[in-house]
């Protein structure tokens, strides 16, 4: 093999990077020795229950919290090796779909969707208007939408907004949180095809944190289970589940298989055992 | 953190009796008190952070474009007619104070002075900045906390925008810049309603009331107001939003957020305006030490 291809395919295998990644908030352990390899192209389904850690994981990969100890290596490189204006400029090449979409309240939504364009390129006010109307036509959204402001939008306008900005900068990265939470059924698949249809035009690798199983299945190559730390045994790893969607409903652990079936069980049982009912 | 530290090396002692409810009691007091030392002491540390990276972000880039004239017209602009209706009612009130005490030792005329002068060196700038964090200072907190808790802030990081440099800068220069402004026209505003009450409604003599003020209230007492009035519109935009930065999550977080940045403000403004006023004390008898001044 040469060089060249080698050196090529170790950039496929692994565009992001971690190494026992461990986040603590105080002494709260919210993330204990995770290792996961994104390549690139890949569309990643992080689920588990609320509280498990999966926003706090997809938080740390773009440096907004910075782990404990561990690493987390983004195209080769260390996020904790990089000075600010490296992590700012490296974060250009990823795209994140805010749970609540995160829109600005005080701009509109043009103004939105141009931000990461005005900030970081040098393009000329048509040719940035021009990309606003095609980002937010990719997402179904009239031309019409450009000078409202957010609160003006319904929940599935803000979060199609949100991707639409995501997506402005064209990042090889989108990193989706919750998409579909709080959404009607239909809205939620429109999300999904979205997220399809996303990966089908622009050849990007994608972490998408959901507990929606549908949504796993539907977008993802591979799904991640993460499980809550302090519902873990000593020494079991935090990572219960690393395979293809198709195969989790046969998971062996009946933890995994009671998650993807929805199905309570004793936890009822056990919630009122911890509050002393 | 204090507690657990306390609680995992402290085991409550045994027994009902008086000297172990008292033990008790003073050691959970003891605990407490170091929690909360612990915690002031942490949160002094986290704002001074917080300013020395907005002065970093300040000195070492120009502000984002378009950023700073909506938070010009926001703060200054906006903050105008309300700072210039405080300058007019309390320059009246101090007519209506003054006005026994100076009549009864058949002095009305020197009313001029000690209004002009309380006014140009405290209540001018004490008013205008405590109407500032009134105004400006918990609506910078509310603000930036709504931003928190909705996770815009976070949404302006990852998008490689520093958080401090966009939102805290310009709201920071706003401040520090228009204060001094504010203050000017607070200050002539109490000039003129202490000067209408005062000669307009107590038929005090025109000419000596602006005599004595003239003599009296010198540009020092001008510059003193106004040099103080920087310290608190830095305080007024720092409080505000750090603790829009630190606000906890929910619509009660954000409510502590507002209301907890305008009474830290107004603490912070009132011990400034103590140093502040001992300092160029010391400064006014460095220059003029026989207590004269040409200015």
């Amino acid at each position: 093999m040469s060089l060249y291809s080698a050196s090529r395919n170790d950039d496929t295998q692994a565009l992001i990077r971690l190494r026992g990644l461990e986040v603590h908030f105080g002494p709260q352990r919210v993330l204990h020795n995770i290792n996961l390899d994104v390549p690139r192209g890949q569309t990643l389904a992080v689920i588990g229950e609320s509280g498990c850690g999966k926003t706090v994981l997809l938080k740390t990969i773009i440096g907004l919290i910075r782990p404990t100890s561990g690493s987390v290596c983004f195209d080769g490189r260390d996020l904790g090796d990089m000075n600010p204006d490296e992590l700012a400029a490296e974060r250009t090449r990823f795209g994140f779909v805010f749970q609540q979409a995160a829109l600005f309240d005080s701009l509109t939504i043009g103004q939105n969707v141009a931000f990461p364009l005005r900030r970081h390129t040098d393009y000329a006010e048509d040719e940035i208007r021009e990309i606003v109307m095609t980002r937010l036509a990719e997402v179904g959204l009239p031309a019409s939408i450009v000078t409202k402001k957010p609160a003006e939008l319904s929940g599935g306008m803000r979060k199609r907004v949100g991707l639409a900005r995501a997506l402005a900068m064209e990042p090889e990265v989108v990193l989706y949180d919750e998409p579909t939470t709080g959404l009607d059924p239909i809205m939620s698949d429109v999300i999904n095809e979205l997220i399809l249809s996303t990966r089908r035009r622009h050849p990007v690798a994608g972490i998408v944190v959901t507990h929606d199983m549908r949504t796993a299945q539907k977008v993802a190559d591979r799904v991640v289970m993460l499980y809550p730390l302090t519902r873990l045994e000593d020494e079991e790893p935090q990572v219960l589940y690393d395979g293809s969607p198709q195969e989790i409903e046969d998971a062996s652990d009946t933890r995994v298989s009671q998650f993807v079936r929805g199905e309570a069980r004793e936890r009822l049982m056990e919630l009122r055992q911890q509050n002393g009912m | 953190m204090a507690t657990d530290a306390n609680s995992s090396s402290w085991k409550p002692v045994d027994g009902d009796g008086f000297g172990s409810r008292l033990m008790n009691w003073a050691a959970n007091w003891v605990a407490d008190l170091g929690e909360n030392v612990e915690k002031a002491i942490l949160a002094l540390g986290d704002i001074a952070n917080f300013s020395l990276s907005t002065l970093w972000w300040l000195l070492a880039r120009r502000p984002f474009k378009g950023t700073l004239l909506v938070n010009f017209y926001q703060i200054g602009v906006l903050s105008l007619p309300v700072v210039a209706l405080t300058g007019v009612f309390i320059g009246m009130v101090l007519a209506v104070q003054s006005y026994t005490q100076f009549r009864m030792l058949g002095m009305e005329t020197r009313m001029g002075a000690v209004i002009n002068m309380s006014l140009v060196r405290e209540l001018g700038p004490v008013l205008a900045a405590t109407m500032l964090a009134g105004r400006v200072g918990s609506a910078m907190a509310a603000e930036l906390g709504t931003m928190r808790v909705t996770e815009q802030i976070d949404a302006l990081s990852a998008m490689g925008a520093n958080p401090i440099h966009y939102l805290v800068v310009p709201r920071f220069l706003a401040c520090l810049i228009l204060i001094p402004a504010l203050t000017t026209t607070a200050d002539f505003m109490g000039v003129v309603g202490g000067a209408f009450y005062s000669i307009g409604l107590l038929d005090v003599d025109s000419h000596h009331y602006w005599e004595n003020s003239r003599q009296f209230v010198g540009v020092f007492d001008l510059f003193s107001g106004l040099f103080k009035s920087l310290f608190f519109g830095a305080a007024i935009a720092l409080i505000g939003c750090h603790r829009g930065f630190t606000c906890d999550p929910g619509a009660e977080g954000v409510g502590k957020a507002a209301t907890g940045a305008f009474v830290l403000s107004f603490v912070v403004i009132l011990f400034l305006d103590l140093i502040l006023a001992i300092l160029l004390e010391q400064f006014y008898v460095f220059l003029w030490p026989n207590g004269t001044s040409l200015v």
